[in-house]
């Protein structure tokens, strides 16, 4: 337990760290994903085809390998960033495809009689789908998108690997110097479950909040 | 004054039958359209003319293709082969063109299809707001007059889910409306109704026919298609069979799938 407490000012700036690359991957997750999803339900063939390229591809490659692949890649074509910044962009793009795949069963999921009387109204494309269909799509997606979130969180867990220093990479620091491997990573891990824990709390409650009344 | 009697006349006549030529001019101008799903041909040269003002009941049995020429006209579907126009202009493609043209082409669904997480009222406002541009104050004055004409002027707060059949057909009614359509087209709007909440949904589109729209109702409705139609036009297998005057058309049908189709209706 000591091993936890004398170490604390560094858990408290890895946590930092990995809260940083939680909410900013998630931002540009979620604006990549409703980007794609976009694309994927769109009349045109052509970005329909960039979109699901994007997802199949992403969707099919370990995380881990595209974060080895940017850290050390990028800069051979000439791409200087921090490593914080390249994991952020990275998990951003991966879990966008997942976002993008979530929106898209919501999409589905909305009658199509909706978009429909919306372009009868002379709505276009984004218009229906900015004020009709996603706004239904979003409260059926929220659980799902909730999971995404706690997933992507788990996930920032491996920028520790391209040397990130966020929390499992500063447990495992102290590990080293303490060599008390059990209480150490128990606390990390109850720091992880605790973000899980709000995020479960935040979606249950936007569920019954926008639940659609049909 | 040669002269001036040529052009006394002409001010005198050009008037009156200029007036009778706008009014006779067609709304709804439809010419050899076809219309496939794969190799399935659903429409087979269909020609309609719906003057301004007109109102055309099309009835027929179920697939012979109603609900496809409906949606052909404000190009929800599009069309194979033939010509669209709609006030004399032809239907786009797409873009900005076709969402004009859509927004003066009102269409009202057999399953209402209001928006779910909108109020009546917000359901009403979206298009006039979106399409046309017009202001929130605007929008809001033009829903709550048409609410008030269609009846349910209490219900602008309300979700779609929280209103009866009857109200929800109503006030997608009054949402088509608020974009101020030359025309209206209604597919099949009270089949989905209860029976005790059809009348107060004819009633407003019989209504809204005695204030001069032009509007195209699939409807087996008899009753409304004798008290409001200026013409009945009967499909059969995605062409039209036969076009008649309501009554006419009723009583004593010339064609055989006409007569047989009645049998049908009118027995059940
Ligand atoms: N999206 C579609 N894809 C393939 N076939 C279709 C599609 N929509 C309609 N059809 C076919 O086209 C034909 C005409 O359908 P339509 O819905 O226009 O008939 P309808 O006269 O409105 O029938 P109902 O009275 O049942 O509504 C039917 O045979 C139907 O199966
Ligand atoms: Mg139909």
């Amino acid at each position: 337990m000591s091993a936890l407490l004398d170490h604390l000012p560094e858990f408290w700036q890895g946590l930092i760290v990995t809260l940083q690359l939680t909410a900013a991957s998630f931002a540009g997750a979620a604006v990549m994903g409703l980007v794609i999803a976009a694309m994927r339900v769109s009349p045109v063939p052509v970005l329909r085809g960039i979109g699901t390229a994007y997802v199949e591809t992403l969707q099919n490659l370990p995380l881990l390998v595209l974060l080895v692949l940017a850290v050390f890649g990028l800069p051979e074509i000439g791409l200087q960033a921090g490593l914080q910044v390249t994991a952020t962009v990275v998990i951003a793009l991966y879990e966008g495809a997942y976002i993008a795949e979530a929106l898209r069963s919501g999409v589905n999921a909305v009658s199509s009689g909706q978009g429909e009387a919306a372009r009868a109204l002379g709505l276009n494309f984004t218009q229906s789908l900015r004020h009709v269909v996603l706004p239904q799509a979003l409260r059926t997606v929220i659980q799902p998108i909730g999971n995404i979130f706690i997933a992507l969180t788990m996930n920032t867990s491996l920028a520790a690997a391209v040397g990130v220093v966020e929390l499992t990479a500063a447990a495992n620091r102290v590990n080293l110097l303490e060599a008390q491997p059990i209480p150490i990573f128990v606390g990390a891990g109850v720091a992880y479950a605790v973000i899980a824990a709000c995020a479960g709390f935040v979606t249950g409650r936007l569920e019954r909040r926008l639940a659609v009344v049909r | 004054m040669y002269g001036n009697t040529l052009t006394y006349a002409g001010i005198i006549h050009y008037g009156p039958l200029y007036l009778r030529f706008r009014k006779k001019m067609a709304m709804i101008r439809v010419q050899g359209l076809n219309k496939w799903f794969g190799d399935h041909h659903v429409l087979r040269d269909i020609d309609l003319h719906v003057a301004q003002g007109e109102v055309v009941v099309v009835i027929g049995p179920s697939g012979s293709g109603k609900s496809t020429l409906c949606r052909c006209l404000n190009r929800l579907e599009s069309a194979g082969s033939g010509e669209i126009l709609i006030d004399g202009v032809p239907a786009p493609v797409e873009g900005r063109e076709l969402a004009r043209l859509r927004a003066d082409v009102g269409m009202v669904f057999q399953s209402f299809n209001l928006f779910q997480h909108k109020t009546v009222l917000d359901n009403i406002m979206l298009a006039p707001m979106k399409v046309r541009g017009v202001s929130r104050a605007e929008a809001e004055k033009t829903a709550r007059d048409l609410l008030a004409r269609v009846g349910i002027a209490e219900q602008a707060g309300k979700l779609p889910a929280q209103l009866s059949g009857g109200q929800q057909q109503r006030a997608a009614i009054a949402r088509a409306l608020a974009m101020r359509p030359k025309v209206m087209l209604f597919d099949e709007p009270t089949s989905a109704l209860d029976p005790e909440m059809v009348g107060e949904v004819l009633d407003v589109m019989v209504q809204l026919a005695a204030d001069g729209m032009t509007m195209v109702v699939v409807t087996h409705e008899m009753g409304f298609a004798r008290r409001a139609a200026d013409r009945v036009v009967f499909m059969d297998d995605g062409q039209i069979v036969e076009t008649a005057e309501p009554n006419a058309f009723f009583e004593s049908p010339t064609t055989d799938r006409a007569r047989n189709f009645l049998a049908k209706v009118l027995t059940h």
